[in-house]
């Protein structure tokens, strides 16, 4: 539905809902949470290899976790979770964990450091696409079940070299740490696959929920688990109803047949917000806009002509007109909430600036194609860059195609510009310092499709070798100054035009209480959910 | 018995095979080769345009080692046609292969997704034939009356109208303003799985299960969707009624059938209207095909997890099992759709015998 048809709609539904009001004329019962959202990307809910955001709420509900982050207090880090408490030895290179006691899976098995093994090592093994959270700390197939083991009630977890304890702590809270079932998904294991096939559509975890089904583009259901070790949630049932549009999700909301919305536009915020009974939630999250630039291409290697894009975007105007209230400037690349994380915006809009910036470089006539996902708001930021530029004397030709489409181009590093969004994986910044700053061999060959730095053909100059030390630095202080450090320079030379960091706006029933999306670090939860 | 000289003469000797298993043959002969056409050339353009289903299943975050597993386990790296002749040999098999999306068989999402639809689409056929037909003839009897006008607009109105505002307009007002049907989905929470998926047509199963609660929930939810889609289905068949009709009605044997002083009311119904069922059953035989075919938008508006949704959601996500099973399902719809009325034409007129 393109920008008119949805202004069309919302004006019409506006005009209608000022001339009468909405009655409620059904309300969910008090122990069940009903939830509208886009869930058509879930594509597994196996942890060892999910990686997509709905697919991450699902897990985060259902898989408990050695460490995990309080939805009441994401702010104080990780947790203990299945793990009670961890030591770390001398040499900075294994974590030993204690197991809490007594706790148990959905199918009622005890929850025991094997199992805890077990899902790692598998996660490694099955090599799926998240598997690099874990073997960055250089666990391989061949030598996981030596850096990774179980000893009675204990966990050893063995680096290949000393990385910040809080790093690694980090990157356990993610999906991928999971903890499953051994004895349940190796009894459904078929062909060596370690039940891969089996958990990409069924759970074995021990969270406060567990899911009794998943119907793609329909709906996800779940029902909680009255053995929780932290006490049974409220909310006896959560049900996610895949709803695509806006309007209808903002209708089912005002009539009270769900409690949250989770992808009203603008529009339909604005329009929410004034309902009786709907309150409007607000939290960050980590996805960042940013555009990249082609460092092969001739023209836009030069450093004034990365410094003349960064003036060449309409921050504030993209900001407070079809971005409204759903993203917010941020000129940096990790998000804001993170460790490290940076609130320095220096860049404005300024075509006669970036005129100059082209003039010392001597680049005239240039035109470049920007790759663009068919995404509504994309397309928009990519108008009003194709705009301004041409104010510069830049002409930008738009493709616009589907995420395959684009993304195959940009890991193949064709395309001059690419306009993207980059949401974290793990809570920790060397999860963003990581790929957007960290690029140790930027030839052809390398082919390390999955650094940003090299998608963009840039070497980093110098920054790489700074990332690495930072996630080694064990002082918190120490570590935190060290990504200011790095963002600063790379606002200034990077290829990067950092832009905007996403607002998720949930529009609630005014009974629901404690709803925390997870805000930029992690996932949706429910289990603190009351009404 | 001895064989008497009667019975020893030659007969003239029949076809070696009688007509209707020749017909038979033709028609089943004709469907393969038009699936089979069907196939290729979905295949084809499956793997020629610019979408990697590699990286579609993977994800940008991927690793090469990961990308290239996943290449290979989907047989990528052999030839076109190889893959292409493992793929029929599946088909043939009943199995549509995996979705590539979300690891579940594709026949069994198809069984899933493909009953809401067919539920949708027979209402929303049955909606436009009641009220399409007789306002057609109503129209072309009563041509420039008012009701030929009001017929007129209403088919205007569902040519132009976009069904996405349609169907929120829709939803805005029956289900927002004055609550008289349920909103986007099958079925309110309360009645989520409580009937057992017997034919996968939530009314049929409710009433099979005797939960008529469930069935009033399903068709309150379902009377919405099916309604618009009657109304577009509507437009175009009162149209083409009253079209046929005119043609008819100008025609030298009507106005002998009114000489004689034969009704009206025979002379519209059982004469005029008797010659344009052929013509009829065509259009509502295409009508129904593209409501089966998924009406897109209004499965999204109204949740409605249907085959429209399905092949969309699978082509731009490059999952090319999903939308290949897709497919074959589509093209069987027309095929069998096309034999149907080809049956239906012998029925109601004897020279296509």
């Amino acid at each position: 539905m393109n920008a008119f048809n949805r202004l069309l709609t919302s004006a019409a539904i506006c005009l209608a809902v000022g001339v009468t009001s909405f009655t409620a004329h059904a309300e969910t019962p008090a122990n069940m949470l009903v939830i509208a959202h886009r869930i058509d990307d879930v594509t597994t809910v196996d942890p060892a290899e999910s990686f997509e955001f709905a697919g991450s709420d699902i897990s985060r509900n259902v898989y408990g976790r050695l460490v995990n982050l309080d939805p009441n207090d994401l702010a104080a880090g990780y947790q203990p979770d299945l793990a009670e408490s961890w030591t770390v030895s001398e040499d900075g290179k294994t974590i030993t964990f204690t197991m809490r006691e007594g706790v148990t899976f959905h199918s009622g098995n005890p929850v025991t450091a094997e199992d805890a093994a077990f899902s790692l090592q598998r996660a490694v093994i099955l090599n799926k696409t998240p598997a690099f959270i874990l073997t960055q700390f250089g666990f391989t197939p061949e030598n996981v079940t030596e850096t990774i083991k179980a000893d009675g009630n204990q966990l050893m977890i063995t680096t290949d070299k000393k990385y910040a304890t809080s790093f690694v702590l980090n990157c356990l809270t993610a999906t991928i740490g999971g903890i499953v079932d051994k004895q349940v998904v190796m009894a459904n294991e078929v062909d060596g696959d370690m039940g891969n096939t089996w958990l990409k559509t069924n759970s074995a975890g021990s969270g406060p929920y567990k899911l009794d089904s998943w119907k793609p583009n329909e709906s996800v259901t779940l029902s909680s688990n009255p053995d929780y070790y932290g006490g049974a949630p409220a909310m006896e049932r959560v049900i996610v109803r895949h709803v695509i549009e806006s309007a209808s999700q903002r209708l089912l909301l005002e009539r009270g047949d769900i409690d949250i919305a989770r992808n009203l536009n603008p529009e339909d915020i604005a329009g929410a917000s004034s309902a009786d009974g709907v309150v409007i939630a607000d939290e960050l999250k980590g996805r960042l806009m940013y555009l990249a630039l082609n460092q092969k291409h001739p023209e836009l290697s030069k450093p004034e002509v990365r410094q003349a894009f960064k003036y060449l975007i309409d921050y504030e105007g993209m900001r407070d007109s079809f971005l409204k209230g759903q993203y917010t400037i941020h000129q940096n690349f990790l998000p804001a909430t993170y460790l490290g994380a940076s609130d320095e915006n220096p860049f404005t809009y300024n075509i006669e600036k970036a005129k100059e910036l082209l003039a010392a470089a001597g680049v005239e006539n240039l035109e470049v194609e920007i790759g663009v996902r068919e995404a509504q708001e994309r397309i928009e930021i990519g108008q009003s860059f194709q705009n301004a530029a041409a104010q510069a004397g830049i002409k930008v030709n738009i493709t616009v195609g589907t995420a395959a489409q684009i993304l195959g181009r940009y890991r193949a590093r064709e395309l001059d510009v690419y306009l993207g969004a980059w949401g974290p994986d793990y809570p920790d910044p060397q999860t963003n310092a990581g790929t957007f700053a960290y690029n140790p061999d930027n030839s052809d060959e390398a082919n390390a499709t999955g650094l940003l730095a090299w998608r963009t053909g840039w070497d980093t100059g110098g920054l790489t070798e700074k990332v690495e030390a930072a996630v080694t630095e064990g002082d918190r202080d120490t570590r935190v100054q060290m990504y200011l450090d790095i963002q600063e320079e790379f606002r200034e030379i990077s290829p990067f035009v950092m832009m905007f960091q996403q607002i998720e706006q949930s529009a609630l029933r005014d009974n629901v209480k404690n709803w925390s999306t997870g805000q930029a670090v992690t996932a949706a939860a429910y289990w603190q959910v009351t009404k | 018995m001895a064989l008497t000289d009667n019975n020893t003469e030659r007969r003239p000797r029949g076809p070696l095979f009688p007509q209707w298993i020749k017909t038979t043959a033709m028609t089943l002969s004709s469907i393969a080769v038009t699936l089979l056409g069907l196939l290729f050339i979905t295949f084809i353009i499956g793997r020629v345009m610019p979408i990697d289903p590699v990286l579609a299943i993977v994800g940008e975050r991927a690793s090469q080692s990961t990308y290239d597993a996943v290449y290979l386990e989907l047989g990528l790296d052999k030839p076109l046609i190889v893959q292409f002749l493992y793929y029929i040999w599946d088909v043939i098999h009943l199995d549509f292969g995996i979705s590539l999306l979300n690891a579940r068989p594709v026949a069994e999402d198809i069984a899933r997704v493909f009953p809401a639809t067919l539920e949708l689409a027979t209402l929303g056929i049955i909606i436009g034939i009641v009220l399409g037909v007789p306002l057609g003839v109503l129209a072309a009897v009563r041509k420039g009356s008012w009701i030929d006008q009001v017929a007129r607009v209403l088919a205007l109105v569902g040519y132009s109208m976009p069904i996405f505002w349609l169907g929120l307009m829709g939803l805005l007002v029956f289900y927002g303003i004055l609550g008289w049907v349920g909103g986007p989905g099958r079925v309110g929470i309360f009645y989520v799985d409580v009937v057992p998926s017997v034919t996968g047509l939530i009314l049929v199963d409710a009433a099979l299960d005797g939960n008529w609660d469930v069935f009033k929930d399903a068709f309150s939810h379902i009377i919405l969707p099916a309604s618009l889609l009657g109304y577009f289905s509507l437009a175009y068949i009162s149209r083409m009624t009253r079209s046929f009709m005119l043609e008819q009605l100008s025609a030298e044997y009507v106005t002998t059938a009114r000489v004689k002083g034969m009704s009206e009311w025979d002379v519209v119904w059982k004469h005029a209207f008797k010659n344009i069922r052929v013509q009829l059953i065509t259009v509502i035989a295409l009508s129904y095909a593209n409501l089966l075919e998924g009406s897109v938008l209004t499965e999204i508006i109204f949740s409605w997890p249907g085959i429209g949704s399905y092949i969309t959601t699978a082509l731009l996500s490059a999952d090319m099992n999903a939308v290949l099973g897709g497919t074959v399902v589509v093209g069987l719809i027309f095929i069998l759709l096309n034999i149907f009325s080809d049956l239906l034409y012998k029925v109601f007129d004897p020279r296509a015998k």
